[in-house]
């Protein structure tokens, strides 16, 4: 699917989270998300989603207002709802 | 009259050859038969195999599905082919970004260039931590993933005797106990490798090219499956296959009482689903001397009964020599973007 560019990474984690077959896992993070199944695919549509959410982004300027990274994972988890293990992992070991 | 016209494509070992519609047409329908006589499994349909007809036919050197039909991508040793398949001196945690922000990938794993258990095992907490600084950098998911590589367990590198050695000298059941007791060393090093990996967060775990050694291999992935999912159930788990029919090595070994040795893809995912897998990486072999028309009816045959019967996610095993694609080593872009559309449009597979 493009993964950052677009949400390729998002639904390949409600296949791992949910083992959710491909057009239910578009659907689910279409829904969570606001857009429609065409724009899913779109990287010019999911970039600005992306941005606007915090979700990660294929490029990262400006570096001050671009989540990549674990900052991108807390609000993916956030937003679909989803425990993501790394994010978990990281919240016991930074204590929060 | 002028001569019939002829399509380009490729056989199995990736050599270019040009067929008429007539033969194109006879060897997907020779492939197709060979797949359900194999698998006891339906042909494809009439509308399916013009659908087929139509993909290994149509113009464009590289052909796509339509806008919105896009799926996900997992791999095998995926962060690490940049070093040791194109011999780019970069850190693997480097590689898994690359494949995120340059190449576009949903997922990837991070693997030893030893690609097995066995091996990482002595090393697991150094590969723990290179995952670990990955997972930091990355916004897409990240596995670890090897192999369960059953015949690394056998003397002289291993601990138990080799049954391959074994059975030619009618030790039969010499043999089948070395096998067994191979099973419970792979399975303790998988499942403490897999702790390692779950310490960082590991966002999946890869069992990949399960059953290689044959079924006791199988049997390998689907119990350490079963207890990387009870102890770390934040990990999800994929499996992935070594070919299309599972060999009896031993012949006996059974999962929830289903004998192992000869299973083909639509029963192989049923017994991952029981495992409390995510993802199953269905194969089905390539014959370097056929068609590519032939192989890729036969693989759509195979996998589309696959689909049908899964409750689970299935990712096509689209690398050389399997599903399609021919076993060279650089591959052509006519004949994988071909068997990635049928796979696609005709499998509904959910992921490659």
């Amino acid at each position: 699917m493009g993964g950052v560019r677009t949400a390729g990474d998002l639904v390949m984690r409600l296949q791992l989270a949910k083992k959710m077959k491909i057009n239910e896992a578009k659907a689910y993070v279409a829904e969570k998300l606001g857009v429609n199944l065409e724009e899913l695919c779109d990287v010019v549509t999911m970039s600005e989603k992306r941005e606007e959410m915090g979700l990660g982004l294929a490029h990262v300027e400006p570096c001050a207002e671009a989540n990549a990274g674990m900052a991108a994972k807390f609000q993916i988890a956030k937003a679909l709802d989803i425990k993501i293990n790394s994010v978990e992992r990281f919240k016991e070991r930074a204590g929060l | 009259m002028g001569e019939e016209k002829k399509y380009f494509t490729r056989m199995g070992d990736g050599s270019i050859v040009h067929m008429t519609e007539q033969e194109i047409r006879q060897d997907i329908e020779e492939g197709i038969q060979d797949a359900a006589k194999r698998g006891k499994i339906d042909p494809l349909t009439d509308d399916e195999k013009e659908k087929l007809y139509q993909i290994i036919t149509m113009p464009g050197s590289i052909v796509g599905v339509e806008h919105g039909m896009q799926i996900v991508t997992s791999n095998d040793s995926g962060s690490d082919k940049i070093n040791t398949k194109c011999g780019i001196p970069t850190s693997r945690d480097v590689n898994a970004m690359i494949h995120e922000r340059l190449l576009g990938c949903d997922s990837v794993d991070i693997g030893y260039s030893d690609y097995n258990y066995k091996t990482v095992k002595g090393v697991a907490k150094r590969e723990a931590t290179v995952l670990k600084q990955a997972l930091n950098y990355c916004t897409m998911p990240l596995f670890y993933g090897a192999m369960p590589n059953l015949g690394f367990y056998t003397k002289p590198d291993g601990p138990v005797d080799n049954w391959a050695v074994l059975l030619p000298e009618g030790k039969i059941e010499e043999a089948l106990a070395a096998q067994e007791e191979a099973v419970d060393h792979a399975v303790r090093d998988i499942v403490y490798v897999a702790e390692q990996m779950n310490d960082v967060g590991a966002d999946g775990f890869m069992l990949d090219t399960s059953g290689a050694a044959g079924d006791a291999d199988f049997l390998v992935a689907l119990k350490a499956t079963e207890i990387i999912r009870d102890r770390f159930p934040d990990m999800p788990v994929e499996i992935g296959m070594a070919g299309e029919f599972v060999l009896g090595m031993h012949g006996k070994i059974k999962y929830n009482d289903v004998r192992l040795a000869g299973l083909y893809p639509h029963k192989q995912v049923k017994l991952v689903e029981q495992a409390g897998a995510s993802i199953f990486g269905a194969v089905v072999n390539t014959n370097s001397n056929r068609s590519f028309p032939w192989n890729i009816g036969r693989v759509c045959t195979f996998v589309k009964a696959c689909t049908d019967v899964a409750e689970i996610p299935v990712h096509a095993n689209v690398g050389m020599g399997v599903c399609g694609i021919p076993m060279c080593e650089n591959l052509p872009s006519d004949i994988v973007s071909r068997a990635d559309k049928a796979l696609i449009e005709i499998c509904k597979i959910d992921g490659l």
